[in-house]
């Protein structure tokens, strides 16, 4: 406990700490609708598309000090394809479900590859297994923040939550029924391009804090996990926000005090969390 | 002006067409029963009336100044909404949503004409219930009431009674046809031929053959006595 406290008071750890609730507040909110709508699976094609526009970025550092300026930050890069593909997915799912399907995961594996590829042509460092590795699993990075990467944290995360509580009463009409919003009069163009944008920004944000491959597991448990115990949509939502962030702020201690790799902690005690309200729900029902 | 005038219209899918020429018109009041075999199209043509899908060729004209978001519907049930966790209350407010515009919150109209909805059709008990528990007959109930919600001039139902039970299937029925008395006209799709020429006053028929015309016509019609013949036979 005494140990808990003395790390608390360290400044790398406290920035992880506010990153990584406000990442798991921000993708828990939208995890509800996008597994509702049958869309988990663009969460994972987007995080690997994110990884290939992180590579590009990589390399395009290394090819002259213009672009290194320009790129200091990645997101400059990163943010905006991942919104571009986002959109891209969402429109071709909209058509029949075989095509959204193979769209997304050809999209997410050719980026993966390309990326990699791109990062071994372009030898941007000495230890490339060791940066590729980071960046799928988001090991050590959330321990390397800088202050103006907490702000930027900060300030996409109260966008998204202002962004979902001005639309909520949208998002729950567009995915409970997406025809009926249509023929009553909702633009539901309009709101899926939101959520299909929202989701790429939480994507990109998430990905410091556990990395590509495991990007999903923050969308998805946390609102499984709410489903199982909850009836309403407003409940589930709230539910899903508490148990994530919960389950992000023990992960990242427990990974700290165990030395643990921070996003797979966090993404083990999601798992235990959903198993627990599975087990509450049976029981309750 | 009739409410709706469809001229000309083809359905289809891609390139391929399955339902070419149609041509109708609903006036403010009437209950028109869309009937037809599987596959004859007759989603599609509910879809296309909703500006859910683009017509092949023709046009649908909604006329005495029906705006987009005038227009009740109560779909089929979809796979998402058979786990989907939310309150009756909350899909029934829903309803609402096309009034809105850019509001983001629900007002106090809004839930006056929830209200409403919900006690015009007995539900009032069931408000705080988790959609997903009910039973079928219930569940219909909730999204008709939504669909009141969107509408008070015209609704549109796609085979209301699919996978009720008997009882069920008659209260439904008694329910749609007391709406359409209280003035709200409706547009059915239903396998129901029985159904269809009992509550309707207008059928359309489409298929291979297209028939448009009041009850009385169609049962005197070919493809109205076929199928009255047929289901004479199998009792």
């Amino acid at each position: 406990m005494d140990r808990l406290i003395e790390y608390l008071g360290i400044p790398f750890v406290q920035k992880a700490l506010i990153v990584g609730v406000l990442i798991a507040m921000c993708s828990s909110l939208l995890g509800v609708t996008l597994v509702l709508k049958r869309f988990s699976y663009i969460g994972d094609g987007l995080s690997h598309v994110a990884f290939g526009t992180m590579a590009i970025a990589a390399v395009l550092k290394t090819q002259s000090e213009l672009l290194d300026n320009i790129l200091q930050n990645d997101m400059v890069l990163v943010m905006p394809l991942t919104m571009l593909c986002a959109v891209l997915l969402l429109k071709t799912g909209q058509n029949t479900a075989l095509k959204g399907d193979a769209a997304i995961a050809m999209l997410s594996v050719g980026a993966l590859s390309f990326g990699y590829l791109l990062m071994n042509l372009f030898n941007t460092s000495t230890n490339l297994s060791g940066d590729v590795c980071s960046t799928l699993f988001g090991s050590t990075s959330i321990l390397t923040l800088r202050v103006s990467e907490v702000w930027m944290c900060v300030i996409c995360s109260v966008l998204v939550v202002a962004i979902f509580v001005f639309f909520y009463n949208k998002i729950f009409a567009v995915t409970f029924d997406e025809d009926f919003a249509t023929a009553s009069g909702t633009q539901t163009g309009i709101y899926n391009l939101i959520i299909a944008i929202v989701t790429a920004v939480i994507i990109v944000l998430a990905m410091n804090l556990v990395g590509t491959l495991l990007i999903s597991a923050l969308v998805i448990f946390p609102a499984v996990s709410a489903m199982r115990l909850f009836k309403s949509f407003k409940a589930v939502t709230i539910c899903a926000v508490v148990l994530s962030v919960f389950c992000a702020a023990a992960g990242i201690i427990v990974s700290i005090l165990a030395g643990t790799p921070v996003g797979s902690t966090i993404v083990a005690v999601d798992a235990v969390a959903f198993g627990i309200c599975w087990i509450v729900g049976k029981l309750a029902s | 002006m009739a409410l709706l005038v469809v001229k000309d219209l083809s359905l289809g899918y891609d390139s391929h067409t399955i339902i070419e020429g149609l041509n109708f018109s609903v006036n403010a009041g009437d209950y028109l029963c869309i009937v037809g075999e599987n596959g004859a199209g007759k989603s599609t043509l509910m879809k296309t009336l909703l500006h859910l899908r683009q017509p092949v060729g023709g046009e649908i004209i909604y006329g005495e100044g029906l705006k987009r978001n005038e227009v009740g519907y109560l779909p089929q049930q979809t796979v998402v909404q058979k786990d989907f966790p939310a309150s009756v209350y909350e899909i029934i407010l829903s309803g609402n949503q096309g009034h809105c515009g850019w509001r983001p919150f629900y007002n106090d109209d809004d839930k006056k004409r929830t209200k409403e909805a919900m006690e015009r059709l007995g539900i009032e008990g069931l408000k705080d219930r988790c959609y997903r528990e009910l039973s079928g007959g219930q569940q219909q109930r909730v999204l008709l009431a939504r669909a009141l919600c969107a509408t008070k001039r015209i609704l549109l139902l796609d085979e209301p009674v699919s996978g009720l039970d008997p009882k069920v299937t008659i209260e439904m029925y008694e329910l749609i046809a007391e709406l359409n008395r209280d003035g709200i006209t409706m547009i059915m799709v239903t396998h129901d031929i029985h159904a269809a020429l009992r509550y309707a006053d207008h059928i359309l028929h489409i298929g291979s053959e297209l028939f448009f015309g009041t009850r009385e016509e169609y049962a005197e019609s070919e493809e109205g006595q076929f199928f009255l013949r047929k289901r004479g036979n199998d009792r």
